[in-house]
């Protein structure tokens, strides 16, 4: 075939775009073929293709995309892990002359993506996932606002995911750093198909992001059980809407910006170039006005996991409940007022400077108050040690250091010494593990018995959280020390054989990080295996506080058979303090909305619409975009979106309840 | 959707949703005055009716913001008692954030720009 036929179908993909140069990378592809071949096969000598189809792709479930959020997050922590631990054994091996087993081509890959996919595709997906199963419960609703968009949402951010994953074998994933900044991301430094995968990744994932936002936030403002105010929705509640009301105000940003770039890459436009006008450092200043604000979206529901861990553990009704609220929306706020704490030394001088820098320490201030507020509410509580409390107090000892390392960092002077260097690096893992990984682990611990049924086991638990704990401060303290010596991040080979030793403490860390990951998939192996000693008939196991547990363990489709009326915070405690009795008989049909494939479709669409950019394949492109508007027309035409679940079905499924529940006395 | 989805749901909700609907007349108007407000910055640019390019710019941003609002009370039929106040509460938060991105970003790089721009030093040093 002619050179121009072949690029008129493959665009710039060819055999030499395969990475067959790169044995680590042939390796990887090997085990993930074969273990994906295995895994295909399984499902389909199971015939569990339909079962997956009928009940999980197509549902517009609120709870079953949560749990599928739940497994995206931690099937990409894997990956991103696995790129830490390139990181960290490539920095401990490059020393004295040796230039460790990662190349500069492929090692800048490992950086760029391992930020990228720990962010977008392990922590958002694992707070999404968390606030889209509790949520509708906590409020007593039946599902969230839209349901469909819900599911075409978490297809979306799985297309970001699928093109992430592609980049690793087909092609090559951005050399940029996780924000891919400008001019180095411009098609003049980057003229390959990293910063196209990282762009069209990050923008296909970036719609089910903003999506889900403004799904979430309509549920929690429209949908509240009757006499559940403002003031009395559960702090995570609370949380999951400053965080969503911030998704919605600062993802478009992310996406303007992307935008923007992708105009300069794929038309030559000077948005960010260095000549004709343009400017890398409005590039810069634009996408921290999402990104700051991005760390808070993650933060803020582990606050919320945090506060209900900490209270239903305690025993005791939250602490300072309207401070913690005031201390979240403020924090909402602030978050907005901060992003140029991430490039003081880009030369705005001392009254910008010191502007941002007293903004950000100012927020340190409702930060702290929540802090207390947890710390009272343990005050003379009847502590109980389970999983979820252990993450929480491993929490609050963790993250008082990242927080006032962030502290020391604001200080304009002292960020131009520690700018870039592994100090800053440190201090956002001490904040993002801290906060984001332990909550999404409390989080998990504490609300599977409601997912599923059963508790998680704990010496597995327990065992992980050691491991993840030592591991954590193995491998990050050493990054502090490292930093204050003046070593900067992303470096690949090192000069001075003094720092080694710190490498290697922080390699060690890394490993007890894996051990602790291992073990939490033994965790979940195991707990599966014991689920009948495990199980939880009452449907709150915890002697807990909120209406997530008012209903049965795994909740039935509808959620509550009739909506609670809700007359205090703690609206389950207040339930159960006034002898609350579950109605038996007066059962209706419940209206629900109905499973539909055009969700998954139109996701598909979209990545393939996102590969054929990638690969200047503009007829696959123009295809997948025109069938894009095709299925989403043919959607309006969908008349069959609800159904009535009949009485009969709300009968028999509260009546295996009650049953449960007798037995269990 | 949403409604539908909700509607035996929603029996049970007493939000008291002021939902505010157009009339013909009031969707007339609006797209009257969008038109208008569409053809005058139109005209400002094609017949040149301004000496200065920069008063013409911003008399079309101006035009832009007065659109903006047309749009909002006569489409979105927005006003301080819709939703229960919700979609006035959404306004202001999204009229703080625009401001602070908006002025931020313009003091930022106004002294980036005069700080660290090349161009700018050699001139300043003539």
């Amino acid at each position: 075939m002619s050179p121009d036929l072949l690029k008129l179908i493959f665009g710039r993909l060819g055999f030499e775009s395969l990475p067959l140069h790169e044995p680590i990378v042939v390796g990887t592809f090997a085990v993930v073929a074969l273990g994906g071949a295995a895994l295909l096969g399984a499902l389909t000598y199971f015939r569990l293709w339909g079962y997956l189809w009928r009940e999980w792709f197509t549902t517009v479930d609120h709870k079953r995309i949560g749990i599928m959020y739940m497994i995206l997050g931690i099937v990409m922590l894997l990956r991103g892990f696995a790129d830490a631990l390139m990181m960290r054994g490539q920095q401990m091996l490059a020393f004295g002359g040796s230039e460790g087993y990662l190349n500069a081509h492929h090692y800048d890959q490992v950086f760029t993506a391992h930020g990228v996919i720990m962010i977008f595709f392990v922590a958002m997906p694992l707070v999404t996932g968390l606030m889209n199963y509790v949520v509708p419960l906590q409020i007593g609703a039946r599902d969230v606002s839209f349901p469909f968009l819900n599911n075409f949402s978490f297809w979306m951010t799985v297309g970001g995911a699928v093109l992430v994953m592609a980049s690793l074998f087909i092609g090559e994933f951005a050399r940029t750093g996780w924000l891919a900044y400008p001019p180095l991301s411009n098609i003049g430094y980057s003229p390959d198909v990293g910063v196209d995968y990282y762009i069209w990744a990050l923008q296909v994932a970036g719609v089910g992001t903003t999506l889900s936002g403004i799904n979430l936030v309509c549920t929690i403002v429209k949908l509240r059980a009757p006499g559940m105010t403002m003031m009395r929705m559960p702090v995570f509640t609370w949380t999951s809407l400053c965080t969503n009301v911030l998704i919605v105000a600062s993802f478009p940003v992310l996406t303007v910006v992307l935008a923007l770039l992708s105009l300069d890459r794929y038309v030559g436009t000077n948005f960010f170039t260095n000549d004709f006008g343009g400017s890398p450092m409005m590039y810069v200043n634009l996408i921290w006005i999402w990104g700051h604000p991005e760390v808070y979206i993650l933060v803020l529901p582990a606050f919320g996991i945090f506060s209900e861990v900490t209270s239903t553990f305690s025993g005791k009704r939250l602490f300072g409940y309207t401070s913690m609220v005031y201390a979240t929306v403020v924090i909402t706020i602030l978050s907005y007022l901060v992003w140029l704490h991430h490039f003081f030394t880009m030369g705005s001088g001392a009254s910008v400077n010191s502007f941002f820098g007293i903004t950000t320490m100012i927020i340190s201030i409702p930060t702290g108050a929540k802090m207390f507020n947890w710390l009272f509410t343990m005050y003379r509580g009847r502590i109980r040690y389970e999983l979820p409390m252990m993450w929480t107090i491993a929490f609050m000892l963790t993250f008082v250091i990242g927080g006032m390392t962030g502290v020391l960092l604001a200080v304009p002077p002292a960020d131009f010494v520690l700018h870039n260097s592994l100090f800053l690096i440190a201090h956002f893992h001490n904040v993002i593990i801290g906060g984001v990984v332990f909550g999404a682990f409390a989080g998990i611990s504490y609300w599977f018995p409601k997912a599923f049924g059963f508790k998680l086991d704990p010496f597995w638990g327990k065992l992980s959280f050691w491991f993840w704990v030592t591991g954590f401060y193995l491998a990050f303290m050493p990054l502090y020390v490292l930093g204050l010596m003046g070593v900067t991040r992303r470096l690949r080979v090192f000069d001075d054989p003094s720092l080694q030793i710190w490498f290697v403490i922080a390699a060690i860390g890394a490993g007890l990080v894996l051990l602790g990951i291992i073990c939490m998939l033994v965790q979940f192996a195991v707990s599966f295996l014991k689920r009948e000693q495990l199980k939880d008939v009452t449907g709150d196991p915890w002697d807990a506080r909120t209406l997530e547990w008012a209903t049965s363990s795994p909740p039935p489709d509808y959620n509550f058979a009739f909506t609670p009326v809700v007359h205090d915070n703690d609206a389950w405690w207040d339930m159960k303090k006034r002898g609350y009795q579950r109605p038996l008989n007066g059962f209706k049909p419940i209206h629900m909305p109905s499973s539909t494939g055009t969700g998954i479709i139109l996701a598909g669409l979209a990545t393939a619409m996102g590969f054929g950019l990638i690969w200047y394949i503009w007829w696959l492109a123009a295809a997948s975009f025109i069938a894009m508007f095709a299925v989403g027309i043919g959607h309006t035409f969908n008349y069959h979106r609800d159904f009535d679940i009949p009485a009969e079905d709300v009968i028999r499924t509260e009546d295996a309840r009650t049953k449960l529940l007798a037995g269990a006395k | 959707m949403n409604t539908d989805t909700h509607a035996a749901h929603a029996d049970d909700h007493h939000h008291g949703d002021g939902h505010a609907h157009g009339t013909f007349s009031t969707y007339m108007l609006g797209f009257v005055l969008s038109v208008v407000l569409t053809a005058i910055p139109f005209w400002l640019v094609m017949s040149g009716a301004l000496p200065s390019k920069q008063i013409t710019a911003l008399l079309i941003m101006a035009f832009a913001v007065v659109q903006i609002v047309v749009h909002m009370i006569y489409f979105l039929h927005m006003n301080t008692t819709s939703e229960n106040g919700w979609s006035m509460m959404a306004l202001i938060f999204t009229i703080v954030m625009v401001v602070i991105a908006l002025s931020g970003s313009l003091w930022v790089m106004n002294h980036l720009n005069s700080n660290m721009m090349p161009i700018h030093q050699m001139s300043g040093m003539k």
